[in-house]
């Protein structure tokens, strides 16, 4: 059995409010490391043998019409061992 | 004339469309997202609320409801069709108008009486308004921040297809203080502020949110 993930993330000229929630609460914790913070969204799919080329030709096509909306977000798709 | 209004899982106010339909003139017709069916409509209403509880994104999973399927093909047709808050969102969702609402600019929800400017009549539902006229309606929304890149914000203006603006301070990060648009035909109109809600001053702010509903009826007559 094999994961596939897809990583959605606003695309960087849109705001994300929520990145900048955590970036404001970071330091408050005394965690001084980050410049900036963006939060996205991460899909595990899981799938029976090792996934075929169509197969993630078929995860990206859902990404793009469902998972991630491409007028302000972006996506990748990957398989995890 | 009939208008049809959409319930989705999750829709708060459906109720109160078809009673703003009723009190313009028209006869309110519900439907049912899981019927691929529009029951004979001359327009339809997508209305406020959670649908799908938000899940995804607003209005995300909505989009492709078997009702939506009828609907994007009868707007693509010239229908007239409202999207408020959901609504809206599910439009943008649906690609039938450009860009797509983000959460509100300080994360806050909002809820309160609104101060709009009309800036378009010329639209199936914003023909009973004067442009310049100003309207107080309520808005409530967590993810009303209306977004899209730099081309399509010159397109919208270009075309005076920005049909609503806030007045006053920016209440939710909307480039250009945008509360509402339309599609280049003007039969698809989505809108975040709730019209419905301010339809008489016994259950309303104000009575300013009728002529969305009286327009769609003159349109239909015309």
């Amino acid at each position: 059995m094999a994961k596939i993930v897809v990583d959605v993330m606003l695309k960087p000229e849109i705001l994300d409010p929520q990145g900048v929630a955590v970036s404001a609460a970071l330091p408050r914790l005394g965690f001084n490391f980050a410049k900036s913070v963006r939060q996205g969204k991460r899909f595990e799919i899981e799938v029976d043998g090792e996934p075929t080329p169509a197969q993630l030709a078929e995860v990206e096509k859902a990404a793009e019409t469902l998972l991630a909306n491409p007028v302000i977000e972006t996506f990748t798709v990957r398989v995890e061992k | 004339m009939k208008v049809g209004v959409v319930t989705f899982p999750g829709t708060l106010d459906d109720r109160d469309a078809a009673r703003a339909a009723t009190h313009a003139g028209t006869t309110a017709v519900s439907l049912w997202h899981g019927d691929a069916d529009l029951k004979g409509v001359d327009a339809v209403i997508l209305p406020g609320g959670f649908s799908y509880g938000d899940y995804l994104r607003c209005g995300a999973i909505s989009r492709f409801a078997p009702v939506m399927e009828k609907i994007i093909d009868a707007a693509n047709g010239g229908m007239p069709l409202l999207g408020i808050c959901n609504g809206f969102q599910v439009l943008c969702e649906a690609h039938l108008l450009p860009g797509a609402l983000t959460r509100n600019h300080e994360l806050h929800f909002l809820c309160r009486d609104q101060k709009l400017e009309i800036t378009s009549n010329t639209t199936a539902w914003t023909s009973s308004y004067q442009v310049g006229q100003e309207i107080v309606i309520p808005l409530k929304n967590g993810e009303g921040s209306f977004q899209c890149d730099d081309a399509t914000l010159a397109k919208l203006e270009g075309e005076g297809r920005i049909i609503a603006r806030y007045v006053g301070e920016n209440p939710n990060g909307s480039r250009n203080k945008i509360a509402g648009i339309t599609n280049e035909r003007g039969n698809v109109v989505g809108l975040m502020p709730h019209p419905e809600h301010a339809i008489d001053t016994l259950t309303g702010p104000t009575a300013d949110g009728l002529g969305f509903f009286t327009s769609v009826l003159s349109a239909m007559v015309k």
